[in-house]
């Protein structure tokens, strides 16, 4: 009998150990810097807050840690939909200033693979701008830094919080850089292909609502069309 | 019994890595694809909305009665002739298989612009572009501009029609937008 306690409490002690690992393992960091940050071209960039109820219409199914917004909203609670969200929201210009409407949908990737620490989000963004065009932007996020950093430190904490300063980018792919795909579809978007980098700044978290005080961007690569039409040197 | 203790934190630090490494964190729920292959006119695949039960958001300015109830849609002049949906999309067997967004606007530079995003989590997610006017018979047309994991080797059509409601049963149905998908794979010459 002991000799079986030995090896129930040896195998939980294992998996403990084996969770810690993975939680502290350098070999998984968030990505600080955006691979845009390097680029020579025009990079736009559309604000937004990532409080749900700063959106003008966020929802899941009804079930997650965040509340969807208007609480009378349409529930995504049908099995297929059931891990995703939907967000619709204002997005703003660098200058703070309304610039276009967003749809930003969210689903959970079975691309998800703990060991490697990819906590994969695949989303696509539906953004129209008045006078300017319209987009399509595809990409996969990567939230394990996030999970890491914030979600689980608040978990921890005595309050369920977790207050601080915290900037990544949280978009992996499907870019060979970690950026994400951009398709225009109208305007001086129309035929547009790059990239797309989205990033968070968090500041305040809580385990009861969410993120509580969080801001995102989205740049966006706009290539400069004489360079596209330069022959090489 | 120490040996035993050592060999019961092997086999779970073993035994959490083949979980982990065995076991899906996300699996998503897929309803069967009901893809039609027509003689000579490639593949078809219908999807269907129903109104208003599957309307998720209307976003047009000065709403009397708004959707959600208790939305504040932006009064900015700029958003004045942009109208934003957003809905639940199903199949040809009336099962909920993802959303949807349709944007309409027109303004100077963009022209009139009719645009969806369908967003299939276990699928993928294409983007389709549709012409401003619509056919005789009162269908539009449009081309898949781009897509995402199954549709992202695709290209082809989509039509987007309004068909009434006739049920004597269902007095709140007003009808479906219904969205039929022609889409086939292109061809790659081999190098």
């Amino acid at each position: 009998m002991k000799y079986l306690v030995a090896l129930l409490v040896g195998m939980a002690g294992g998996v403990a150990v084996f969770l810690t690992f993975l939680y502290l393992n350098p070999l998984t960091t968030t990505n600080r810097l955006s691979a845009l940050s390097v680029s020579d071209n025009q990079v736009i960039t559309f604000n937004y807050s990532a409080v749900a109820t700063d959106a003008l219409v966020y929802t899941n199914d009804g079930r997650s840690q965040v509340t969807p917004y208007p609480a009378k909203v349409l529930q995504l609670w049908e099995p297929t939909v059931r891990r995703t969200d939907a967000r619709v929201t204002v997005l703003r210009d660098g200058r703070g200033q309304p610039a276009a409407i967003g749809v930003k949908f969210s689903s959970d990737s079975e691309k998800t693979n703990v060991l490697n620490g990819e906590a994969i989000v695949d989303s696509v963004w539906h953004i129209y701008a008045p006078g300017q065009g319209s987009l399509f932007v595809e990409q996969q996020e990567n939230y394990w830094g996030y999970l890491r950093e914030i979600a689980i430190p608040a978990r921890w904490s005595s309050g369920k919080n977790w207050r601080g300063t915290w900037n990544a980018s949280i978009t992996s792919g499907p870019g060979a850089l970690g950026t994400s795909r951009v398709f225009g579809g109208s305007g001086i978007f129309a035929g547009l292909e790059s990239d797309a980098v989205e990033s968070l700044n968090a500041k305040a978290y809580s385990v009861e609502h969410g993120p509580v005080a969080m801001d995102a961007e989205l740049a966006i690569e706009i290539p400069r069309r004489d360079a596209a039409l330069s022959q090489d040197p | 019994m120490f040996k035993t203790f050592i060999a019961g934190i092997l086999l779970g630090i073993a035994g959490a890595a083949a979980a982990l490494y065995y076991v899906p964190v996300v699996d998503q729920s897929r309803e069967q694809s009901m893809i039609v292959v027509h003689p000579n006119h490639g593949n078809t695949e219908t999807f269907h909305i129903n109104i208003p039960t599957d309307r998720i958001l209307v976003g047009v300015p000065g709403q009397a009665e708004p959707l959600p109830a208790g939305l504040e849609w932006p009064d900015d002049l700029q958003f004045a002739a942009t109208r934003a949906e957003v809905f639940k999309i199903r199949n040809g067997k009336d099962a909920v298989v993802g959303v949807a967004s349709r944007i309409a606007a027109s303004d100077e530079v963009a022209g009139d612009v009719i645009e969806w995003v369908f967003h299939l989590p276990a699928r993928g997610s294409a983007y389709v572009v549709m012409e401003a006017q619509p056919q005789e018979g009162g269908y539009r047309l449009g081309s898949l501009a781009t897509g995402t994991r199954e549709f992202a080797p695709l290209v082809g059509h989509v039509t987007e029609r309004w068909v009434s409601s006739t049920s004597e049963f269902d007095d709140d149905m007003q009808g479906r937008i219904e969205l039929i998908t022609a889409f086939v794979g292109q061809f790659v010459e081999d190098e």
